[in-house]
């Protein structure tokens, strides 16, 4: 069991679902992204993902890849992200999870990936250009390590695929909301709450969903048929401001945070 | 299917022959190749798949694709017998295989016109395409308006600015040309941008890839549409030299011209294969664009291959005067013979690459595109250490009109 399976047991008891936010490491330094991951733990986010910044993510929409953009112009190198981690990580409730390509980890080593995520207290990785075909050996190095390895399926991914994914997958699986790239979108498909719910019988593993979730109303739809929603692109942006201020940054981003917060179903208010 | 091997275990040139019979199901060239994509793109390149395996067992694709190569593009392309150049060096006879010739003067037309193919028989209704020199994305605006496609054409805004003339063409043509502003605004940036529009589009979208690169099965696919550049070689040598040649040279970008010329020639053990990436101003990090001579292996534009990269797997910056070259990766199948040592890899700098332009301009009245130069310039070095009995073939991929202006801005004359 890692902290992220324990966190889906206990938020299941507890009828309640998990608030993911998205956050890029280093943008603009570490410190700033120190700073933020504290005060989403406080807020009572059930979880931080965390973006390796990645010089080529052809996942991700403007937002996001401006944002690794600014992170990697301030030379941020992995070795300083674990470890402004692993010294933030003792005054952190929430599991982390590190978002991450597999052009890094392969020049990493997938080993020696994992263990330095586990020693600066990340829980898994999102491994988002890695497919089920090509993840079985990074897969069996997370099993023997206790580390999960979250793995993704898209509306383009038929059903049967989709079954064969969440087998591979642990901790949760990464329902993508939308054919396309990360960003904040108005609308999201509309057959999107039938495949969540299709599959959800299906799979004992929990369910989150990301991609373009980004106002109130999603969040309403949404948590009803899934076990966590993941929220990136709408908080990077805010975040964006810090150039200016910081404080003012992670002002906008804590009222974006507890109004979408708000909308769970059961209410995981402010700790 | 075993992941890609750490770079600590990897990177031994292997004593395995290069073989012909790959890539594997799964795209792999011995350790390279793959699919590193997100989830999202992975229905559309098992349809790919399947549609190019049909379109391969049907008589009707091979004819429709033969005629428009033959009417279309002016197939064969001949074979060349560069006298006064072989002449001038006194070592090997030099032939240029003219792949200039072709309608759009360069080699690019033969993928595009078998991807469009294959575009209308996945019923798709719409292409996109990344370009660098801007020839493919004049040869995919070629075949997306011979067959009635919209197409749009991802161009980094640097590549924009030395390319214009091809800028121009994919207009006419009906193309809309998209400048890419992120990153190194070149080649490498133009086709992330073409993979995110795809991420969106793919269900009616089919993304014509120019080169041997991206996930599986990209490589394969384009090495065969491109593979009737060595193919013809070969049958022209043997019809006209009575047997192969010593030696044939091509430029490496992606490698597509390359892997076109060199892979009907692998199990032709006695036919030197020679690649050329670009030099750039220098060997140092930066300053060129050679992964195959200076870089490791690793993962980018969807699959594993050697790379410029630093020590976290991030894309460095690299840099070639041509448009063409100024990529930090290259095709699988590249890395895969380099590893098996049936091709040897060079490189070859900005400046000599200039001074064969305007040796075979005033040798043999042809101008030719800075990519190819690159190509000429090592075929000449190699030549001259050669005898005038052997022969030696060089890939003169594409025509050098589309340089001219920024060939003049280089040398600081005017245009």
């Amino acid at each position: 069991m890692t902290a992220i399976d324990d966190l889906f047991v206990q938020l299941k008891s507890q009828g309640k679902k998990a608030f993911m936010p998205f956050i890029t490491a280093g943008d603009p330094n570490m410190t700033f992204t120190r700073k933020v991951l504290k005060k989403l733990d406080d807020l009572g986010c059930s979880m931080a993902e965390i973006g390796i910044p990645y010089s080529d993510p052809i996942a991700d929409g403007p937002v996001i890849q401006a944002s690794y953009t600014r992170a990697l112009a301030g030379k941020i190198k992995l070795k300083d992200i674990f470890y402004h981690v692993a010294q933030e990580r003792p005054n952190l409730k929430m599991p982390l999870v590190s978002m991450v390509s597999y052009a890094i980890i392969h020049r990493h080593g997938p080993e020696r990936y994992v263990d330095d995520a586990l020693a600066a207290g990340f829980s898994g990785a999102i491994v988002p250009d890695l497919l089920v075909e090509e993840s079985d050996s990074l897969a069996n190095i997370c099993r023997q390590k206790n580390f999960n390895l979250i793995q993704l399926v898209t509306p383009t991914t038929p059903r049967e695929r989709a079954l064969k994914i969440a087998e591979q997958s642990s901790g949760f699986l990464y329902f993508v909301s939308v054919t396309g790239i990360t960003g904040e979108r108005t609308q999201l498909p509309p057959d999107l709450v039938d495949r969540v719910s299709w599959l959800r019988e299906r799979t004992p593993l929990p369910i989150c969903i990301g991609f373009g979730v980004s106002k109130p109303e999603h969040v309403r739809l949404l948590a009803p048929v899934s076990d966590g929603l993941i929220v990136g692109s709408a908080i990077v942006r805010l975040l964006e401001q810090a150039a200016q201020s910081e404080s003012a940054a992670i002002e906008s981003m804590a009222t974006l945070t507890q109004a979408l917060m708000g909308e769970l179903p059961t209410s995981t208010a402010p700790r | 299917m075993s992941l890609a091997p750490s770079p600590e275990t990897v990177v031994q040139p292997s004593d395995t022959p290069a073989t012909k019979q790959v890539p594997d199901a799964n795209g792999r060239f011995g350790d390279f190749g793959g699919r590193y994509v997100p989830e999202t793109l992975t229905r559309a390149l098992d349809e790919l798949v399947v549609e190019y395996q049909k379109a391969l067992q049907d008589p009707d694709f091979h004819a429709e694709l033969n005629e428009l190569l033959h009417r279309f593009v002016g197939r064969p392309s001949p074979l060349y017998h560069a006298k006064r150049l072989s002449k001038q060096l006194g070592g090997a006879q030099i032939w240029l295989k003219r792949e200039d010739l072709n309608h759009t003067g360069a080699h690019k037309i033969n993928n595009t016109l078998g991807q469009a193919l294959l575009t209308l028989r996945m019923k798709k209704t719409r292409v996109i395409a990344e370009t660098g020199a801007g020839q493919h994305g004049v040869a995919s605006a070629t075949a997306c308006a011979h067959f009635g496609l919209p197409c749009v054409v991802y161009m980094g805004a640097e590549d924009v600015r030395r390319q214009k003339p091809n800028v121009f063409s994919m207009r006419l043509m009906g193309a809309e040309v998209r400048p890419v502003e992120s990153g190194s605004r070149t080649l490498r940036d133009a086709v992330n941008e073409a993979m995110r529009d795809w991420m969106s589009s793919v269900e009616h979208t089919h993304y014509i890839i120019g080169s041997v690169i991206g996930p599986h099965p990209f490589p394969m696919m384009v090495r065969d549409f491109q593979s009737v550049i060595g193919r013809e070689c070969r049958e022209q040598c043997l019809s006209t030299l009575g047997r192969l040649p010593d030696a044939i040279v091509a430029c490496v970008g992606g490698g597509s011209n390359a892997a076109g010329m060199f892979y009907p020639f692998v199990d032709d053990h006695s036919v030197r294969l020679i690649g050329v990436e670009a030099g750039g101003r220098s060997s140092q990090a930066g300053d060129h664009a050679s992964p195959l001579s200076y870089g490791s292996p690793g993962v980018l534009h969807g699959s594993y291959s050697y790379v410029m990269q630093d020590e976290d797997g991030q894309t460095s910056d690299v840099h070639s005067m041509s448009a063409g070259l100024d990529y930090p990766g290259v095709g699988p199948e590249h890395s895969y013979w380099k590893d098996a040592k049936r091709v040897e890899y060079t490189s070859c700098r900005d400046d000599e690459a200039l001074n064969a332009f305007d040796f075979l301009a005033k040798n043999e009245g042809i101008l030719t595109a800075l990519e190819t130069c690159h190509a000429v310039a090592k075929a000449t070095e190699t030549a001259k250490t050669m005898t005038p009995d052997q022969h030696l073939v060089i890939c003169l991929s594409g025509r050098g009109d589309k340089d001219a202006a920024e060939l003049a801005r280089l040398r600081g004359q005017e245009w």
